[in-house]
């Protein structure tokens, strides 16, 4: 009966915000693990008697995408699993986990392959940084048609090679290039060292990207001048390390694309519970937040509302405007996850380079 | 001059349109909105009856930047001094119609009809200023490189106007609409123009006095109907809107309203698939026109 039952529904069964989580097996205990921000961290499934079928319904909102992993323990032992009933996986660089489509998500076509809409190009640089005191890789993004007569904005992205692998960078580039809602634009796609270090307000990594890199990139292509065709990107602590580049480069970017930053701050004492990595961004923010600055002229935020980052994203949007940027601050009912800021790319990117749709009139 | 809009063609009406009104002769055509597609007009000339004489404005404006590289490198100068323009222009408008939008979200007050008026009347200045400030930038620049005089465009001019002379018509197809006025202006072709024409979208809008440019469903949010340059003035009292429905929030009256009044007294037109319009010498439209009102609602034309 448990066997027919589980082959007539998706897992997790979603019906209006009621999503019901599964698992089938012999086990001691049975836990979601999530990191849905407001929820306990660990939530146990109840058995139901006599079968060896145990479950969990949640309320989710409209809209929700939550990545999570079942937590099994048999015998004093517990171990972490992606759900065996359900087929959606999400990924990331700390490996992959399932994922649940609440009531009113889809995927955005947009960041599917779509045989109409013409590739762009990868190209692998190398740039030796005397900043850095290494060799820099980066992966740049041509769009298709590319034309050396014609002058292109310049995007710069960091965490660039997992943006490529989980965000689906280079399909979201395409389609919206394609479909006009984004101007045609190279990316720079870089890639950390020590990233805690890196991204982390450090006066090396900008002038790296300021100094080096992007006079290297106008020397070889393309691009159009000044502040307003040139964009920071990037998430987590790639926000924190496009914001703080800008900070020390007031003039030279002329918008900010940060997705879910790790804006950790405190209003008084020491206690940022983030660890000591998040030592030198708590005194950037800080710092920041006592003496906002104008760093560039637009800036997107977005932020999952399921973060525990989602109070201090919030809390830096006033902070923004009040330094006198133009502000573009989305939430979503997602996770600090690659995918969400995947679904965001439409948005912000749309935002800071525009396509041509308006002058189309077909 | 007898000027016939209509909808877009993805189902095309053009056909029947074209061989009703001008059964003979050549029918000249500008398909330069479609840029590095231009030439791809095998569909527009089966439903010209094979009547019909590209113009290749496009190609002739491609031929231009090979073989005139100062006026390419003005040129794109120019293009960055109006892009650098239009942000600006765009900066205040934003902040000049978040004005108009908030006034007329209060509700009751007795002064908030005339606050409206002001807010809108703020708006129309803003809009012509603009339209005034690139038209110098532009007229500075032809000023300067006389495009006139300039040996390959002076050829293209010649040709062009040669190939219109002979037409009984002209057709005007849509696109991107920056790259066509662009290049009916480059080649001067209003002021070859004898023939009657007959556009749709792009080509519409190029033929008014002010190119509007509007897209209330872009991925990131409605924005701001913009005032982009002059257009080749052939029609008068008019800002066309092609796609209309697609592109607009019909539904949201207010904004509507907003955006007919800022614009009035030309009258904003709706070109929606099937649409056609025969304008007569004196500019008036015919009955049946759809257009918005200055309460938001489209109307239709009655006869008088």
């Amino acid at each position: 009966m448990v066997s027919r039952f589980l082959a007539r529904y998706q897992v997790p069964i979603v019906e209006g915000s009621r999503c019901t989580f599964l698992f089938r097996g012999e086990a001691d205990e049975v836990r979601l693990v999530h990191r849905i921000f407001g929820l306990p961290e660990r939530i146990p499934l109840r058995r139901l008697h006599g079968t060896d079928l145990w479950y969990l319904v949640l309320e989710l909102p409209d809209g929700s995408r939550v990545e999570y992993q079942l937590e099994i323990t048999r015998g004093g032992r517990s171990e972490r699993i992606n759900d065996p009933l359900n087929p959606h996986l999400a990924h990331s660089p700390l490996g992959s986990s399932s994922v649940c489509y609440a009531r009113g998500y889809e995927v955005p076509e947009w960041t599917q392959p779509d045989p109409e809409s013409r590739p762009g190009s990868l190209v692998e640089l190398t740039v030796p940084s005397r900043a850095l005191r290494r060799a820099c890789r980066v992966t740049l993004y041509l769009p298709a048609r590319f034309r050396r007569t014609a002058r292109y904005p310049l995007l710069i992205v960091h965490d660039g090679g997992d943006y490529l692998s989980y965000a689906a960078a280079q399909t979201v580039l395409d389609n919206l290039i394609h479909r006009l809602d984004v101007a045609e634009t190279i990316v720079a796609f870089v890639y950390p060292g020590d990233r805690l270090v890196e991204y982390a307000n450090s006066a090396a990594h900008a002038r790296y990207l300021t100094a080096e890199l992007v006079p290297r990139l106008e020397e070889e292509f393309p691009l159009a001048d000044g502040p307003s065709a040139r964009c920071l990107m990037g998430a987590s602590f790639g926000a924190v390390a496009a914001l703080s580049t800008a900070y020390r480069y007031p003039d030279v970017y002329g918008s900010l694309l940060l997705q879910s930053g790790s804006f950790v701050f405190t209003d008084i004492g020491n206690d940022h519970g983030g660890g000591p990595a998040f030592e030198p961004v708590v005194r950037f923010v800080n710092r920041y937040r006592a003496a906002p600055r104008r760093v560039a002229d637009r800036v997107f935020v977005s932020c999952g509302v399921y973060e525990p980052l989602i109070i201090r994203n919030r809390s830096m949007v006033p902070t923004f405007e009040a330094a006198g940027m133009a502000v573009r601050y989305v939430e979503a009912r997602d996770g600090h996850s690659w995918e969400n800021w995947r679904d965001r790319l439409r948005e912000g990117l749309s935002w800071i380079f525009p396509g041509p749709q308006k002058f189309y009139y077909e | 001059m007898k000027v016939t809009l209509l909808g877009p063609q993805r189902r095309p009406t053009l056909e029947g349109v074209a061989a009703s009104l001008y059964p003979d002769g050549p029918v000249a055509t500008v398909t330069a909105g479609w840029q590095e597609r231009e030439c791809d007009d095998a569909e527009l000339s089966r439903l010209l009856g094979a009547r019909d004489v590209n113009l290749r404005l496009y190609q002739r404006w491609l031929d231009v930047q090979e073989r005139d590289p100062v006026f390419a490198a003005c040129e794109r100068r120019l293009a960055e001094l109006l892009g650098e323009l239009q942000d600006l222009y765009l900066l205040r408008l934003d902040h000049a119609l978040q004005a108009v939008y908030a006034v007329g979200r209060r509700g009751g007050d007795r002064l908030r009809s005339s606050v409206l008026a002001e807010a809108i009347e703020t708006v129309r200045e803003l809009d012509t200023a603009h339209l005034r400030g690139a038209g110098a930038v532009r007229g500075e620049f032809y000023q300067r490189l006389a495009p006139h005089a300039r040996p390959v465009i002076a050829e293209h001019r010649a040709e062009v106007a040669g190939l219109l002379g002979g037409a009984a018509a002209l057709v005007v197809a849509g696109g991107h609409v920056g790259v066509l006025a662009d290049t009916l202006h480059l080649f001067n072709v209003a002021a070859a123009l004898g023939s009657p024409v007959i556009a749709w979208s792009a080509g519409a809008m190029a033929l008014s006095e002010r190119i509007v440019l509007f897209h209330d469903r872009s991925a990131h949010g409605p924005g701001h109907p913009e005032v982009l340059g002059s257009g080749l003035s052939v029609l008068h009292g008019v800002v066309p809107l092609p796609h209309a429905r697609a592109r607009l929030l019909l539904d949201d009256t207010p904004r509507m309203a907003v955006f007919a009044r800022r614009f009035a007294p030309a009258r904003c037109v709706l070109l929606e698939t099937g649409t056609r319009l025969d304008i007569r010498g004196d500019g008036d439209f015919p009955p049946g026109t759809r257009m918005l009102a200055a309460d938001g609602h489209v109307t239709t034309l009655e006869a008088a």
